[in-house]
């Protein structure tokens, strides 16, 4: 199929669509209304069902019920819509339900602003809500991630019955980049022996997240937190470019990640030796990677658009070996290349500690 | 001799744990004989909610869901939509549905949303050990109401087969109670047709059933029927608030 | 010979009276022993008197009772 040019968010949404989507559930929120209209536009005329919820807390717990009835379901919305969101998502990780969460990131706390940010990395790969649990979080990096990363979080939801969050921004939800899909990215489609589609033939199914005992309540939680360990030995995604022979390595994610290319191109003209490391799955981190790379002599800088959250996931990654530094901007303000550049050269030049 | 009265087969071997003479167990048995009679187990999925009938997932012999406090609405919502042929019905109490749920109820009866709604109203949080509900009664003692509810501190009981009926969206509303064996046959009789009607695909469908408390009232079983029947039904007033089947003259 | 017969399923009664006050006939009692859960369940006292009205059995919240009647069973 040709590329066609399309906004981040259109893509993201076609892609959804594409991997065999039965329902949609959203509420309103800045920036990310253009993935609900996409959905009411075209998920009704092939095969799916669209529904405005009342709330975010609404449209996450109909999501856990279409989800809970083997259908493949998501949402999508902006940080506060997300913090309300939560209890919800809790609940769907601990009753094991696939399903895609978008979080099309805007700055914050609070009410915030609509500008692009990226201060939910906490939210989203610490659990986010209340007890021990884990989304995978993916993070596009460009418009045809946006597809192509929506496509593999439904594979992933599927395979590992788990809650699979994007992890985009305005930006990338608002740029137009072509963006190519194949013909036909309708998946292999997955037995779900465990849904609640009425006890015909078999015992009855039941979606719960409730125990009271504890013994088997542990027990329930070691399964779970053993379902992670091998999440995070097979689905660890990043990618990295002139790390050779790097002596800074800059760190980022989704629209940091952008900045931060330019950023080493441009000290790569200069002849710094500056690498690009881009982890793709936030959750699970890419830590052992980081390791490997990290060295004496060789340093790290983090390029983010919040106060300094990811950058623990890399502290913790080289554990002491390199230096991390941070080059960040908040409220909204989106890191120039220049500025990453400049932070690059004082560190190369020791005028950072 | 015949038999003519058992265990329903939509319930269950497990036994109940609710406290003795707990209404609960009534409706559920309730519930599984509309099931029974309509003959859909197979297609039925339930949805628990938060509060004593939480474990509604073990009682039920059929698919079960359990959902966040109050949210059960929107978890039937999204099962029923993906799976428009199934039965799909909600067990909340009156926290659940008429405090914390609010908006999910609202919208779904708006919507006309095309499930069965159990709303079990015994004027008090029986799971957390007997506060204050939103259907709790003036002058109502309860652990967070010591001195009794006052219009001036907590203001009024929400009455919600009367609240839903301000709204387009539903097809059946009807309040009954359990506090004698005549009012128990009537109630069975509406949540049959809160069944037929999702059913027949004719929307929404809620059965208020006033129930007890005893252990939370601070009575014995029997007592808290009668307190039941003298103070919440003159306060909520049974009887059908919607039909749509009435207007099509059947 | 009594028209009806209420067979109790005495290990889950829970002793609540529900039925004892529901039937109009007084054929249960609370009665001496107790089940594995510590209630005294109910009874039948006077099973001649039952008429298999099932109105105890409506009543009960823990599907106790199991009720037989003679007559053919009603439409
Ligand atoms: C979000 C959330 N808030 C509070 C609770 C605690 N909680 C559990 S049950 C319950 C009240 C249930 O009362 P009701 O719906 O009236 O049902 P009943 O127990 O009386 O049958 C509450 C507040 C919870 N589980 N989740
Ligand atoms: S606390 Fe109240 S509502 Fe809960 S089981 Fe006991 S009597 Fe029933
Ligand atoms: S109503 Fe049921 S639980 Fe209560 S005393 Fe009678 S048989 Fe026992």
């Amino acid at each position: 199929m040709a590329k066609v040019l399309m906004k981040g968010n259109e893509a993201l949404s076609e892609a959804a669509i594409r991997a065999g989507l039965k329902a949609f559930y959203g509420y309103p929120i800045t920036p990310q209304n253009e993935v609900p209209a996409y959905m009411a536009e075209h998920l009704p005329l092939r095969g799916g069902v669209y529904l405005q919820a009342e709330s975010e807390v609404s449209a996450i717990n109909m999501v856990y019920g279409a989800a809970g009835a083997g259908a493949r379901v998501m949402t999508s919305s902006s940080s506060p819509g997300i913090s309300l969101k939560q209890e919800g998502i809790s609940y769907i990780a601990a009753a094991q339900l696939p399903c895609v969460i978008v979080n099309v990131v805007r700055n914050g706390p609070g009410l915030g602003g609509i500008q692009p940010a990226q201060g939910d990395y906490f939210q989203a790969v610490k659990g986010g809500g209340h007890g021990d649990y884990r989304l995978i979080v993916l993070a596009p990096g460009n418009v045809q991630e946006m597809a192509d990363l929506t496509t593999l979080g439904f594979d992933l939801a599927d395979k590992w019955r788990n809650p699979v969050m994007i992890l985009s921004d305005g930006i990338l939800g608002q740029m137009m980049e072509p963006v190519e899909f194949s013909e036909n990215q309708e998946t292999v489609k997955v037995e779900k022996p465990w849904a609640t589609t009425g006890a015909v033939n078999r015992e009855r199914n039941v979606v719960n997240s409730l125990d009271i005992i504890p013994e088997t309540a542990e027990k329930n939680m070691t399964a779970l937190l053993a379902k992670y360990d091998r999440i995070k030995e097979e689905e660890v995604r990043w990618q990295e470019d002139n790390t050779e022979d790097a002596d800074v390595i800059l760190v980022g994610y989704g629209t940091s990640a952008r900045v931060a290319r330019s950023a080493m191109e441009l000290a790569r003209k200069e002849g710094l030796k500056v690498g690009l490391f881009r982890p793709i799955t936030l959750w699970p981190f890419p830590e052992q990677r980081l390791r490997e790379l990290a060295k004496p002599g060789r340093k790290f800088l983090a390029v983010e658009m919040s106060a300094g959250q990811m950058i623990e996931d890399v502290r913790l990654a080289v554990n002491g070996i390199s230096p991390v530094y941070l080059s960040n901007r908040l409220g909204g303000m989106v890191p120039t290349p220049e500025d990453v550049l400049k932070k690059t050269r004082d560190i190369v030049e020791g005028r950072v500690n | 001799m015949n038999t003519v009265f058992q265990k329903p087969e939509t319930l269950t071997d497990v036994q109940m744990h609710y406290c003795p003479g707990c209404t609960h167990g009534i409706i559920h048995r309730l519930v599984a004989e509309a099931i029974d009679s309509l003959g859909v187990r197979e297609q039925t999925v339930g949805v628990a909610s938060v509060g004593c009938s939480v474990f509604a997932y073990d009682y039920f012999n059929c698919d079960m869901q359990q959902a966040a406090h109050g949210r059960a609405p929107a978890v039937a919502t999204g099962i029923k939509r993906v799976l428009p042929e199934s039965i799909v019905f909600t067990y909340q109490g009156d926290g659940d549905l008429a405090s914390i749920g609010m908006a999910e109820i609202v919208h779904a009866a708006a919507r006309g949303e095309n499930i069965t709604v159990i709303f079990v109203n015994n004027a008090i949080y029986g799971m957390t050990s007997g506060q204050m509900a939103p259907t709790s009664l003036l002058g109502q003692k309860t652990a967070t109401s010591p001195r009794g509810r006052t219009v001036e501190e907590m203001g009024y009981p929400i009455k919600v087969c009367e609240l839903l009926a301000t709204l387009d969206g539903p097809a059946y509303l009807t309040r009954v109670s359990t506090h004698d064996s005549r009012h128990v046959l009537q109630a069975g009789k509406a949540i049959k047709k809160a069944f037929e009607i999702q059913q027949q695909k004719k929307g929404f469908a809620l059965v208020e059933v006033l129930s007890t408390c005893s252990v939370n009232w601070g009575m014995t079983p029997v007592n808290a029927l009668k307190w039941m029947e003298e103070n919440m039904v003159p306060y909520y007033p049974l009887g059908v608030y919607r039909d749509v089947t009435a207007k099509e003259g059947n | 010979m009594p028209r009806g017969e209420v067979i109790v399923n005495s290990e889950l009664c829970k002793e609540c009276s529900l039925c004892v006050v529901a039937c109009p006939q007084d054929v249960l009692a609370i009665g001496k022993a107790i089940n594995s859960k510590g209630y005294h369940s109910v009874e039948a006292v006077a099973p001649e008197k039952c008429t298999g009205c099932t109105l105890c059995a409506v009543m009960c919240p823990d599907v106790v009772l199991t009720i037989r009647r003679k007559s053919p069973e009603r439409k």
